[in-house]
């Protein structure tokens, strides 16, 4: 049996446009609809799906975040994951402090792999799973788009900045998942009442280290305006001459 | 501490540091991993004989005792180098700031976040500051002189200590054989109307070649196998800011507008006149882009 955590974020619906607040303090988020972050969604998929292909897996989803994260982690739960961690935090947290977390909840549930999300749609970080593997000591591989686990060996084929690859890890390892990596499934609703019974535990942060990275404000980025409609292929060349963009 | 280390995986990245460098107001010094750099100025540069391809935890573990000095650690982002930085920062304790698209002053910094329709301002208290950037918000004012005129850097060979647990099975390179996506003058992207990788390297690929730039991709072109991954632009792919962007066959979904909006000149070539695309387009032709991308490469050859 092999322990996998898959740490997943509760973040506003993608889909949604969320604005700052006036003052530009934080977000307002207040009453829009909130999802798990798509790539964490991706990566629990695909850890189902190593259960699925015959692998004997132990499934936690974790969340560190407010109390309305539990939606989060019971629809983790209604996905196929076998137990949920919540680590209260109210206000967020930097990513260096997600990662001390969960690096503190893979020793104690015993995990011998994370699979999580390469970064969340809010803050766009790309930086809690990298700063994980440093903190643990564990192999790293980012980008994945195929996994297969045999014995004490994980193969990932990754998405790279020139092309793809494909590396073997030895557990315990990290590995974050990429758009391609698997389709999240749809909840049917036997999966929704099965996870109301599935064990879900509360836990408080255990580090309280003086936070060195702060968001100061947020603006919004002033939107482009849509230009000039032409009507022909000779047309646009003649505009984009005027315009010095061809020669 | 003893400036700014600049990461270079690829010889443009190093225009790129000394932009972000000189942003920081910080002497830099340069570590190329796998790449050979010309001498821009830089107080030091160190060499590491690796690929960008080989396990980042490797390459981490190589310059971890070089790396100690530096009051920032910096490199243009990509995925190898936000798997480094991210993999410097969990090992130092520190905090990391990634995208920077704007040195504020001291230690702020402006980042994109929400698919770049909101911009953050952040402070990183302490030392050593460790980050990626955008280098399409850091252009180098001048091209910095490859006429050997800079004094001759000090070259330190920095030996490569593999990975005992990660093994690199095989390396499969993209189609990119034109300039660099996220660096170039001209980027020419498609979508899924182009139908397979044929009909796209055809019709995009021979544009993107008169024009002499770059072929980009939408997430829908790469998930159904008509362009290769490393193309994909957009919030979670490469992120843009040429010239000139043509879209051709792009409906513009916000992640992608979110990899193109700082581009110059938007040109958008779609059927569907209310494709959201024209909305962001600085010139927008409403036409079969079979018909009238072929025309447009055909006039710019001429």
């Amino acid at each position: 049996m092999i322990n996998i955590l898959v740490p997943i974020k509760r973040v506003p619906d993608p889909y949604i446009k969320v604005k700052p607040l006036p003052d530009g303090s934080g977000l307002d988020v207040a009453n829009v609809k909130h999802e798990i972050n798509p790539f964490d969604e991706i990566a629990l998929e695909a850890a189902i799906r190593l259960r699925e292909q015959g692998v004997e897996l132990a499934i936690t989803v974790v969340s560190i975040g407010p109390d309305e994260a539990e939606e989060q982690l019971r629809k983790g739960l209604a996905m196929g994951a076998d137990s949920a961690i919540l680590v209260q935090k109210q206000g967020g947290m930097d990513s260096l402090g997600v990662a001390k977390e969960i690096a503190e909840i893979a020793k104690s549930t015993g995990a011998k792999l994370v699979i999580m999300g390469k970064q969340a749609t809010d803050d766009d970080c790309n930086q809690a799973s990298q700063m994980l593997a440093a903190l643990l000591g564990w192999g790293y591989c980012s980008c994945a788009s195929q996994i297969s686990l045999s014995g004490s060996h994980i193969e990932v084929r990754r998405e790279t900045d020139s092309g793809e690859q494909r590396v073997s890890l030895e557990l315990p390892a990290i590995v974050t998942a990429d758009l391609r990596l698997a389709e999240p499934r749809y909840i049917a609703l036997p999966g929704i009442i099965k996870a109301r019974s599935k064990p879900l535990e509360k836990r408080v942060p255990v580090h309280n280290d003086q936070v060195q990275y702060r968001v100061l404000s947020v603006e919004s980025v002033p939107s482009r305006k849509a230009g000039k409609m032409v009507q022909s292929v000779p047309e646009l060349v003649a505009e984009l001459k005027s315009l010095g963009a061809v020669s | 501490m003893a400036g700014c280390l600049g990461i270079c995986f690829s010889p443009l990245d190093a225009a790129a540091n000394v932009a972000f460098a000189k942003a920081l107001g910080q002497d830099l010094s340069l570590l190329a991993i796998g790449a050979s750099l010309p001498n821009f100025g830089a107080k030091q540069i160190f060499e590491l004989e690796f690929s960008p391809n080989d396990p980042s935890e490797a390459i981490v573990n190589s310059i971890w005792t070089y790396i100690q000095e530096f009051s920032a650690i910096v490199a243009p982002s990509s995925i190898a180098s936000k798997d480094l930085i991210g993999l410097l920062a969990g090992k130092l304790g520190r905090p990391a700031v990634t995208d920077v698209i704007r040195v504020v002053g001291g230690n702020r910094f402006q980042r994109p976040i929400l698919a770049g329709s909101v911009l953050a301002t952040v402070e990183v208290e302490g030392s050593p500051l460790l980050a990626t950037f955008r280098p399409s918000s850091f252009q180098p004012s001048s091209v910095p002189t490859l006429d050997g005129s800079n004094p001759a850097a000090e070259v330190i060979r920095i030996p490569a200590t593999p990975s005992a647990r990660t093994r690199v099975l095989e390396n499969l390179q993209g189609a990119q054989k034109r300039p660099d996506l996220a660096q170039a003058k001209v980027v020419v992207s498609g979508g899924k109307p182009l139908k397979d990788a044929n009909t796209f390297e055809l019709v995009i690929g021979s544009l993107a070649d008169a024009l002499g730039g770059a072929v980009g991709a939408t997430r829908a072109a790469v998930d159904s196998g008509i362009a290769p991954n490393d193309l994909q632009v957009g919030q979670t792919g490469k992120v843009v800011a040429p010239d000139l962007y043509i879209a051709a066959g792009i409906s513009g979904s916000t992640q992608h507008v979110a990899g193109i909006k700082d581009s110059k000149i938007i040109v958008a070539i779609n059927k569907d006149k209310d494709a959201p695309i024209f909305e962001v387009s600085d010139l927008g032709l409403v036409a079969d882009l079979f018909e009238a991308v072929p025309e447009l490469t055909a006039i710019v050859k001429r």
